[in-house]
């Protein structure tokens, strides 16, 4: 066995783990800092595969900038303990078992009807961000546009969707009616 | 528009579409802006439509006179389905032509006297919004005649047929809230739309024929090869001329489909005098005279023709000695003189029938309008509202000195239907006594019955109305009517007096004209049949003075002098023979119960319970499956799973 | 050298592991994590076969796929507050209104 090969299987040993205990866990903090690590060792496995900038962009997207928002909406709704119990008769059940189904499958679909010998090394093409950057603005400048109006309208969205009170239109009525006694004034 | 490529001999002959186009013209335009424009501007534009056609149709007619032989004006290639083509091209020969000046000729003149009319009748009905959908349906009606008689096959001559007998039901029921118990004149265009169904159903049957055993449906196609048909199926054309004359019967109102005609009375007064005595129930009579080369190739079915008209010339002319609403007297004496022309063109005097058509359409219009024109006076005249129906004869009488032109054009409408000497109806009716003589003796003793009887009611109606005294407030007040109403009866008069002038004996202008479109027989003048049918004038209108106008009925409630002499014979007149009780009992009351029946026990039980039925099934079926719809997003998340599994599943072991 | 077999297995288990956590948590917060944990596997694959093929399209795939969760966490979260404004609960089973 390669040496690779151990860091591998100890890094997704650590990565099924912290996916468990994100699982298993009550409290809702405790579950978002257990993915903060599974995606920490996700990115230390893409960096393995010789991807560096996605590998940063995957600790700084996802382990920073969402697992904060995470963090936020936890603490402002203090959600993070809820009642126990399954109100769903069977749910527990069919669900594990189901999973268990799926499991098997996508194992059996990807890895036994394709075989075992393939190797996976470290990529040898270029993948600075340089590359990327020219490969996203020419053959993808479309889904890059796209992606930005997808980014916009989540963005008013989630203002529009969380915003307090009605905007105030400018020229109400009392304030008209206002104006106009000052002028007359 | 597509002008024909068939050569033209003429090119007034491109004119020909106008004379649909027209009125189709004034129909848009006074949709559209009718009711904006006014009465008056409404009534112009409706005349104008009317008048139009007419120049259109007279241009036509110097056409012809250049070019006898006609033309066929396509306007537009209808559609193809297999061997059949078929056109929308008018037919302009003598014989269409004829028709489309009498029927624009006359229409103008009912149009011009209509603006007047109707001023009132909305009046007097409280609803002045009406008068521009009167003359909507008026020229509508005028374009569908001109299809009828322009038409180059017998589809689109059926499609005329149609329109006359939609735009009949929609003046039929013009008031359609009025009449017996707020149904009555709704009943009647129901009825009369209900009969002529069965007379199509007969046309279109044998239009059906027609194309399976000619494979076309021009007229000149067929006509060309019907006598090989005969010769090979010599039943085939009796069928499709039988069947024909279902569709004359019903539209020309003949036995034993003629009980439309009386209760569409209803209509307003020059709807009477257009559609149902001048122009649309002449439509059977022309189409028997277009379809002549048929006819020829049947001798059976032409027999029956010339049957079926003489006895319902007959038949109405009895029922119409005993009635005393005013317009029903004339309805029952234009279903008598149809007769007379049905069974001239029956017996193969195609011409003298045609000339009998032109001529009635004259004095029949002009007696209706005179009519009119009485019922206008008396309502206008009925301050007190005291009147129970102004067109009853009995609260009539001494009109003459009152309306004096209504009265003078009324006379001679009533002498020229008469048949004296030298009025139009003579020349006419005349030319069918000697046909029928020369065909049948018994058909001309029916004929002559039939035209006694002519004479002796309208002798009737003309002592009842006119003479005397007046025996109601609203006669004695009657006053006459402005020009707009009574020029037009002048006009109709003079055309009366001189009518005959069109196929006088030994000239017979008329003949030679139609003899471009039809195979004439050439028409004697037979001196000791005239002079009979003179004698019987006579004899009719001196037993009418004896009985009605020697001593003239001095209240309105006395019993008809007849009613003693006759007893019940007199009442079976009055009650029209019973035909349409015994029509309700043959057909109407089993329909109806059969209706019920089918209505209470196999709608209602079977058909609703079923539907019921079903909604029920649906009903509880969908409210059990809704309880799978829980609301929970988990139990959807597991089912979506479920399925994921159960794809990949297909796909592992596929 | 790792055998892609590896790859593939660790994502599997990782998608599985969301897939259950969304149906068995009935925290809202954490059926959105649940959901990350999937997105992140289904990019574990991404990266895994791009470096098998040697192409870069895979690595732009998985760009893709961040920005877009990144605007999925952005509405849900939203969406997670005005409805705990209204039910004043983080739990999915409460968001039942739309039972038939």
């Amino acid at each position: 066995m390669s040496p690779a090969v151990i860091i591998f299987i100890v890094l997704a040993l650590v990565a099924v783990a912290c996916a468990v205990a994100m699982l298993v866990s009550k409290n809702a903090v405790y579950s978002a800092l257990f993915l903060v690590l599974n995606f920490a060792t996700i990115g230390v496995i893409y960096l393995m595969l010789g991807a560096p900038f996605i590998a940063v962009a995957q600790i700084t997207v996802y382990a920073g900038a969402i697992m904060v928002l995470f963090l936020f909406v936890i603490m402002l709704l203090g959600g993070e303990n809820l009642r126990l119990g399954e109100p769903l008769r069977g749910q527990r059940l069919i669900g594990l078992i189901f999973g268990a189904v799926l499991l098997a499958e996508i194992v059996l679909l990807l890895i036994f009807r394709s075989g075992m010998d393939q190797m996976v090394g470290t990529l040898t093409i270029d993948t600075s961000p340089a590359a990327l950057g020219l490969e996203m603005f020419n053959k993808y400048s479309l889904p890059f546009e796209v992606t930005s109006l997808v980014l916009l309208v989540a963005v008013i969205g989630a203002v529009i969707l969380t915003r307090v009170d009605p905007i105030r239109r400018p020229g109400k009525p009392d304030q008209d009616r206002k104006d106009q006694s000052g002028r007359q004034a | 528009m597509l002008l024909s490529e068939v050569s033209l001999h003429d090119p007034v002959f491109r004119l020909a579409p106008l004379v649909i186009f027209l009125p189709l013209a004034g129909v848009i335009l006074n949709l559209l802006i009718g009711r904006r424009l006014g009465e008056l501007g409404a009534g112009l534009i409706a005349c104008l439509a009317g008048a139009g056609a007419f120049a259109v149709s007279a241009a036509l007619a110097f056409g012809l006179k250049s070019s006898p032989e006609g033309a066929i004006v396509l306007i537009w290639r209808w559609f193809q389905v297999g061997n059949l083509d078929l056109n929308w091209s008018l037919k302009v020969d003598t014989l269409s032509v004829t028709m489309m000046l009498v029927v624009s000729g006359v229409g103008t003149l009912i149009h011009i006297y209509a603006t007047r009319y109707m001023h009132s009748d909305v009046r007097h009905h409280h609803e002045p919004g009406r008068y521009t959908r009167f003359f909507v349906f008026f020229n509508l009606f005028l374009a569908a005649m001109m299809v009828l008689v322009s038409a180059d096959n017998f589809l689109m001559l059926f499609v005329g047929w149609e329109g006359v007998g939609l735009c009949s039901y929609l003046l039929i029921g013009f008031w359609f809230e009025g009449g017996e118990g707020g149904l009555g004149n709704a009943r009647a265009a129901k009825k009369a739309f209900v009969v002529n169904r069965i007379g199509d159903f007969g046309l279109l049957i044998a239009i059906f024929i027609m194309l399976g055993a000619f494979g076309s449906l021009e007229f000149s196609r067929v006509f060309a090869a019907a006598p090989a048909v005969t010769a090979t199926a010599p039943g085939v054309v009796l069928a499709i001329t039988l069947f024909m004359l279902l569709g004359v019967t019903g539209k020309s109102a003949q036995l034993p489909l003629f009980v439309w005609l009386p209760d569409a009375m209803a209509g307003p007064t020059p709807v009477s005098a257009l559609i149902h005595a001048a122009t649309m129930v002449t439509a059977g009579v022309y189409l028997v005279a277009r379809s002549q080369p048929l006819f020829v190739q049947a001798p059976l079915a032409a027999d029956v023709v010339l049957w079926v008209g003489a006895i319902t010339a007959l038949f109405a002319g009895t029922i119409a000695v005993g009635q005393y609403d005013i317009k029903k007297v004339l309805a029952y004496s234009t279903i008598s003189q149809l007769g007379f022309m049905v069974a001239a063109v029956g017996m193969g005097a195609v011409v003298a029938g045609m000339f009998h058509l032109i001529t009635h359409a004259f004095f029949k219009a002009l007696l209706f309008l005179a009519a009119g024109s009485v019922i206008l006076a008396l309502e206008e005249a009925d301050h007190g509202h005291d009147l129970q129906d102004a067109q009853d004869m009995r609260v009539m009488g001494g009109l003459r000195s009152r309306l004096p032109v209504t009265f003078w054009t009324f006379l001679i409408g009533a002498l020229a239907l008469s048949g004296l000497v030298p009025l139009a109806g003579f020349f006419s009716k005349d030319e069918i006594l000697v046909a029928a003589q020369q065909k049948s003796p018994a058909v001309f003793i029916i004929l002559l019955a039939a035209a006694f009887l002519t004479a002796f009611y309208m002798a009737r109606q003309v002592f009842l109305v006119f003479f005397g005294r007046p025996r109601s407030g609203a006669a004695e007040h009657a006053r006459e009517n402005p020009p707009l109403i009574t020029v037009p009866l002048i006009a109709l008069a003079l055309l009366s007096i001189f009518g005959g002038v069109l196929n006088l004996p030994g000239v017979h202008t008329l003949e030679h004209w139609l003899e471009h479109s039809l195979n004439v027989t050439p028409a004697k003048f037979v001196l000791w049949i005239a002079l009979v049918s003179l004698a019987v004038l006579a004899a009719a209108v001196t037993l009418a003075w004896l009985l009605y106008g020697r001593k003239p009925r001095a209240t309105a409630r006395e019993a008809d002098p007849l009613a003693a002499r006759l007893g019940g014979l007199y009442r079976a007149l009055e009650a029209r023979w019973k035909v349409d009780e015994f029509y309700s009992w043959l057909v109407v009351r089993p329909f109806e119960r059969a209706a019920e029946f089918l209505s209470s026990i196999f709608d209602l039980k079977l058909i609703n319970g079923l539907g019921d039925g079903l909604g029920a099934l649906v009903q509880s079926l969908s409210t059990a499956a809704s309880r799978i719809q829980n609301g929970f997003v988990r139990s959807y998340t597991l089912v979506f799973l479920v399925g994921v599994t159960a794809i990949l599943a297909y796909l592992l072991l596929r | 050298m790792i055998p892609l077999a590896y790859y593939i297995a660790l994502s599997a288990v990782m998608f599985t592991l969301g897939v259950v956590g969304v149906i068995l948590r009935r925290n809202a917060l954490v059926v959105f994590m649940s959901l990350e944990l999937m997105f992140n596997a289904a990019n574990l694959a991404f990266m895994a076969f791009a470096s098998y093929y040697q192409a870069l399209s895979g690595q732009m795939f998985v760009i893709f796929v961040m920005a877009v969760a990144a605007a999925e966490v952005a509405v849900g979260l939203a969406l997670m507050v005005a409805i705990f404004k209204a039910k004043k609960a983080v739990d999915v089973d409460e968001m039942s209104s739309l039972k038939g």
